[in-house]
């Protein structure tokens, strides 16, 4: 089932929970609402689902209004954040709920035999006869899923699945829910403030802050072309360097390079973002920046690097593999050259991007001039 | 680098792993009080028991058959003990079901609902603990009496309320009102309203949910509530005093007739009918020791979670 939110408006008191959402899911997808909390991403699906009514604007699912289609009727799957399973009922009996309470109630028998068949796919066959406080919580999560499903949902809503779960199992989830959305097909939105978990997930990630929709993209379009800083940012580690941009030509320290995309921006300053893991470090003498290593961080397979660049007061930290091969080039008060692979471009005061590298026109490799120090 | 070489060669000593020295039952003296104290402690508290709960019940029932056990059977087989046990069963009967309704609407509208005069209403509902009974009493009186405000157009219709027993059950209700709703709101609003969404959005309606998710998960609250307001109205004794009118046989109560009795310094009749008030509230309470032992696994889980 496609589902289209238009124009939806949510207020709590004076705090404006939604502002002006739109959004169009296509069938069969899965969508991951990702933003840091009070971002609006839980009302929205709430909203979607029908346990809260919005002030203004419309949620359709295909053609139909859901407007007053109260949540009873609108046949979601919604999984809450503490899964909300009912204690007093076995596993058996809180798949089967949702199908014995139907208006047109199947025969005992069917439901036992499709609720069954739910507990197989969620690989809990065995448990039918346990009760909710003698599951783990990944078995919790599960029954919650399977429970969700049994009404043959037209879309299925999960509130921070993972958020009450150990590292560990929340991995090994992750990866068998994608599997479950692949086998059952059945349109997904989840809601989730780990960008991770969204990255990994989801096949289109919408990124929401103050309820507003920032950026909706694939997760690799949002995650190489952030729109504004507050996505950038969001999405990891981050460096925000003060760069001079003149005639589409950026400047940081002693190199520059053309940005691809410049788009009719003003000369002046700039804030250049990038990534911890875009930026190469290599010897003297090599191609790129001069710089010097500040101070080494070494945490297991990843090395930390905060190297001040020669000309700006912006340190930027490096984080590389660890190859022990290269400990001894990176000790502090070492001279190296850095390069910037992948960054974008936001004006300092309204947060626009102004543009975007691509991985040719790294600072620091295509300089087009480079002063001796 | 010479210092890190050497704590690398030789490491810091480790605590040993803990090797119980003595007897199993060794006391640890850092957490634990001297013997003498702990006897003090425990010897307080039984005495304290013993005085003020334990004694009294049996002062009741020594009393009650000290002239014999042939004094005691005739002071209950009166007339007017008959009558003043089956008016408080007949009161118990009515206000309890009612409260029981009246209690899990607030709860279920208070913990469930956002509305305005919330807070209103939670007020309301403890009115009854901050009133004195005397004066709920003295209410109904002023309210449905000859000289109230509705007693003209109650004489009018024939409709007796005050000195009768529909303003004894009325005044019980009163003041057994609080005690169900106190008992589930707290309940109801630690267990929140995920439950019921979850129902309602695999496709329960209100009635369905309500039986089959919100009563299960609050029937031991609501088993507690009974109880209490079950005791609360067979012991009601303001209230009832205020507009019962004292009619033997007729409007009293036993808490009523025992103080009748006692006034009349039949001192025995009055500690029989106590002795039965006392064997109502034990049998309360072993009614609910019962269920707890019969279903404290259930009750176990449903906590856990």
């Amino acid at each position: 089932m496609d589902i289209h939110v238009r124009n939806i408006e949510k207020d709590f008191g004076t705090f404006k929970a939604l502002d002006r959402v739109d959004l169009d899911i296509e069938s069969g997808e899965l969508i991951a609402l990702l933003g840091p909390s009070g971002s609006g991403k839980t009302t929205l699906l709430r909203v979607i689902a029908g346990l809260e009514f919005a002030d203004q604007g419309e949620i359709l699912f295909g053609n139909q209004d859901m407007a007053r289609v109260p949540v009873r009727d609108r046949q979601v799957g919604f999984v809450f954040q503490h899964y909300a399973l009912f204690k007093h009922m076995t596993v058996l009996d809180n798949v089967s709920f949702g199908l014995k309470v139907r208006k047109d109630k199947p025969s005992a028998e069917a439901i036992r035999q499709r609720a069954t068949e739910l507990i197989e796919l969620v690989q809990l066959g065995g448990l039918e006869k346990r009760y909710p406080s003698q599951l783990s919580g990944g078995q919790r999560q599960r029954v919650a899923l399977a429970r969700a499903l049994a009404i043959d949902p037209k879309v299925l809503l999960l509130d921070e699945p993972f958020g009450a779960l150990d590292a560990k199992v929340r991995k090994d989830l992750r990866r068998w829910l994608r599997d479950l959305h692949d086998q059952t097909g059945v349109t997904t939105i989840f809601v989730t403030h780990d960008q991770e978990e969204a990255l990994e997930l989801a096949d289109r990630v919408v990124i929401m802050n103050k309820g507003r929709i920032e950026q909706l993209g694939h997760v690799d379009a949002v995650y190489e072309k952030p729109a504004n800083p507050f996505v950038f940012d969001f999405l990891g580690n981050t460096n925000i360097v003060p760069v001079t941009l003149r005639n589409g030509v950026v400047n940081l320290g002693q190199g520059d390079a053309a940005i691809a995309e410049s788009s009719g921006s003003k000369d002046g300053p700039a804030l250049l973002y990038v990534r911890p893991g875009d930026v190469r470090i290599a010897a003297d003498g090599a191609a790129g920046l001069p710089t010097t290593v500040q101070r080494v961080q070494r945490t297991g397979p990843i090395v930390r690097i905060d190297a001040e660049v020669f000309g700006s007061t912006a340190p930027i930290t490096v984080e590389l593999p660890h190859l022990h091969h290269d400990t001894s080039a990176f000790q502090p008060g070492a001279e190296l050259r850095l390069r910037l692979l992948q960054f974008s471009l936001y004006a300092e005061d309204s947060g626009a991007l102004l543009g975007a590298s691509t991985p040719a026109d790294a600072i620091g490799v295509a300089a087009s001039r480079q002063r001796s120090r | 680098m010479s210092a890190q070489d050497h704590s690398l060669r030789d490491p810091p000593d480790l605590p040993r792993p803990f090797r119980p020295s003595g007897p199993l039952m060794q006391r640890n003296s850092a957490i634990t009080e001297r013997r003498w104290v702990q006897w003090t402690l425990i010897a307080t508290a039984v005495v304290f028991l013993l005085f003020f709960l334990f004694l009294p019940l049996v002062a009741v029932f020594a009393e009650a058959f000290r002239n014999g056990v042939s004094t005691y059977l005739i002071a209950l087989q009166e007339p007017d003990a008959r009558s003043a046990l089956n008016l408080t069963l007949i009161t118990a009967a009515i206000a309890v079901p009612l409260n029981l309704v009246f209690g899990v609407c607030a709860a279920w509208a208070i913990t469930k609902f956002d509305f305005r005069g919330k807070s209103l209403l939670i007020s309301l509902i403890d009115l009854p603990f901050s009133v004195s009974p005397v004066v709920a009493g003295l209410v109904y009186v002023l309210v449905f009496g000859a000289q109230g405000w509705l007693g003209p157009w109650l004489l009018e219709h024939d409709i007796k309320i005050v000195f009768a027993v529909p303003g004894i059950v009325l005044a019980t209700i009163f003041v057994t009102f609080p005690f169900i709703a106190r008992e589930l709101i707290p309940l109801m609003q630690a267990q929140g309203t995920d439950d019921e969404q979850a129902a309602v959005s695999l496709g329960a309606s209100g009635w369905k949910t309500f039986w089959r998710v919100t009563l299960p998960n609050i029937k031991w609250g609501l088993l507690y509530g009974v109880l209490l307001c079950n005791a609360r109205a067979f012991g009601e004794f303001g209230a009832v005093s205020v507009v019962s009118g004292h009619i033997r046989g007729m409007t009293n109560t036993l808490p009523l007739h025992i103080e009748i009795l006692y006034n009349e310094y039949a001192f025995a009749a009055a500690f029989a009918v106590a002795s039965l008030l006392a064997s109502l509230a034990l049998v309360t309470l072993a009614a609910k020791s019962f269920l707890e032992w019969r279903y404290g696994d259930e009750l176990a889980a449903g906590r856990r979670h």
